[in-house]
């Protein structure tokens, strides 16, 4: 084995037992910033001592043994035998007898400590970025150069984000339980928040870009998965994991060989992963059964699996779409869910009736910067055989694109006119 | 990436121990709530099923063969791995199960990447641009 796959080899194993070791930790210390900084020691131990002595043959029960002798140093050194944690002197104590027997870890109810651990992370007290980047760490296992590649940032902000998101739950004294029923319900939300961030990170993401991107979306469906196991009474959980696999679904066919993004009505629906969708449409149906309708993801993932069922572009049930973004609307008023109403009722009734929503949401103040008002009119306006004025707003649209493959194809489309 | 893998032994399992099914089916409840397993299945013996063969320039269909000392598949699981060290490690802690509470048994776990989620068919290398799956 080269120095590089003995690396990689580390990574992985400790990737896979780093979870049960911040949850571990966390309960012998009651504090999650610190049990995530022990089990970063343990993999610094790890890539001094396997390189040398060799991978164990039990990777796991070794890092988390070297984890519990580090937290049972810091609570001697830190003095924290004082009277609130009296309780723990006597852990303590046959804690340090039964070093030899990792094998207590194995009765942890999983779920329960994943359930902490995500909700954690996401807790509602640190902003949207920093809880991704907490989640990615904590629970995905990503180091703090991947997490900035992932969101084109610098290494140093990411670790900002981090020790100021550890530093503001250690302060805030959380306490240490788990949320359920009601509370859990509530706390969801920002959960599922955090986690669609990261799938959109990575879901905007095109060839060229550092490959931390696409991997982006794994991780999200990832975080989706542990969701839904942890959680599984919860609609919008599914929901939201319905949407990701459904996305995800297309990821073959959303790029052309030079690299372009190619839009969804134009795709080859051959290269759309089958597998992914039907196991996106089972999370639909779940959701739906958990009596889930209306709820925001759902709504989303019943939209693209309108686009997933639809054999061809033709096929497509726009109605049904048009309906479903009207939902949306009532439930969230956004200019954007405006705007991908109108294209679905431009395909379902003709382009004059999505033309009337456009106009009248043009505007508004959050769609000024935002090229693809003027690219969805421009769109319009060339079916409607009005060329002049499709051109200057697909010119406006290429002025207004934030990268360059969005600009380029505006500035095909305003040259493909007529 | 997505890989497959599948368990093979060429001696028949008389039935895992209970510790072995206990400790397995913990590793199995942590690859599915860390979102890492997305479908596993077991395969039932080939007497329940049969072969269609061509040999000698036909086809011979059997119901339900019997095949002595072959490698038996029992099962498959479908993960998704961040890379295919990470499927090792995986595959590593599986078997060390089987060496500590079943000792005695071999077999293999055969990882297989599979193609068009993140591989090419060609070199094997996980491919960044789906262009190439």
């Amino acid at each position: 084995m080269t120095a590089a796959d003995i690396h990689a080899a580390i990574l992985a194993a400790w990737r896979i037992e780093q979870p049960r070791l911040i949850t571990s930790l966390s309960r012998m210390l009651r504090d999650v910033p610190l049990a995530e900084e022990l089990a970063q020691d343990a993999l610094v131990a790890a890539l001094e001592d396997w390189p040398k002595s060799g991978v164990p043959d039990r990777p796991g029960a070794w890092l988390m043994a070297t984890a519990k002798r580090r937290a049972l140093d810091h609570l001697r050194r830190a003095k924290m035998l004082a009277r609130k944690h009296g309780m723990l002197a006597l852990d303590f104590e046959q804690e340090e007898q039964a070093m030899p027997d990792i094998d207590g870890s194995l009765d942890d109810d999983i779920g329960d400590e994943m359930l902490r651990l995500i909700f954690t992370a996401c807790h509602p007290l640190l902003s949207r970025d920093a809880a991704a980047a907490l989640a990615l760490r904590m629970i995905c296992g990503l180091t703090t150069e991947e997490i900035a590649r992932a969101f084109l940032v610098p290494e140093a902000t990411i670790s900002q984000r981090i020790v100021r998101a550890k530093r503001t739950l250690s302060e805030s004294g959380l306490a240490y339980e788990t949320p359920r029923g009601e509370a859990l319900s509530e706390r969801l939300a920002s959960v599922l928040e955090v986690v669609y961030l990261i799938f959109n990170e990575g879901y905007t993401a095109s060839r060229g870009d550092d490959w931390m991107r696409p991997q982006l979306c794994q991780e999200a469906l990832r975080l989706g998965r542990v969701l839904v196991s942890i959680a599984p009474m919860e609609a919008e959980a599914h929901g939201l994991l319905a949407l990701m696999e459904l996305n995800a679904s297309r990821a073959a066919a959303r790029i052309d060989a030079d690299g372009e993004p190619i839009l969804l009505l134009e795709q080859d629906r051959r290269r759309w992963d089958f597998l992914q969708i039907r196991r996106g449409l089972q999370a639909l149906g779940r959701a739906q059964a958990l009596g889930g309708e209306g709820g925001f993801y759902v709504l989303q993932a019943e939209i693209i699996a309108c686009h997933a069922r639809a054999e061809t572009a033709e096929a497509t049930n726009w109605r049904r779409v048009a309906g479903l973004y009207e939902k949306l609307s009532a439930r969230v008023a956004s200019p954007i869910i405006e705007l991908n109403r109108a294209v679905a009722v431009s395909m379902a009734e003709g382009p004059e009736a999505g033309l009337a929503i456009i106009d009248r949401i043009a505007g508004e103040p959050a769609l000024q910067t935002y090229h693809l008002l003027p690219g969805v009119r421009g769109d319009l306006l060339q079916k409607l055989g009005r060329h002049d004025e499709a051109r200057a707003a697909f010119e406006a649209a290429a002025q207004l694109a934030g990268n360059r493959r969005d600009r380029s194809l505006m500035q095909r489309r305003a040259r493909e006119v007529p | 990436m997505r890989f497959m893998s599948i368990v093979i032994s060429s001696q028949p399992m008389q039935g895992p121990t209970p510790a072995l099914m206990e400790a397995m089916g913990k590793l199995t409840e942590r690859e599915i709530k860390s979102g890492r397993m997305v479908d596993m299945g077991g395969l039932a013996p080939l007497q329940q099923g049969a072969h269609v063969a061509i040999q000698g320039g036909r086809l011979r269909v059997t119901d339900g063969p019997f095949v002595e000392a072959k490698e038996v598949i029992g099962g498959y699981a479908i993960f998704e791995f961040r890379d295919k060290a990470e499927a090792v490690a995986m595959a590593k802690e599986f078997m060390q199960l089987h060496l500590d509470h079943m000792p005695g048994w071999e077999g293999t776990c055969e990882l297989r990447p599979m193609v068009g989620h993140g591989v090419d068919m060609k070199c094997g290398e996980a491919v960044q641009s789906p262009a190439h799956a």
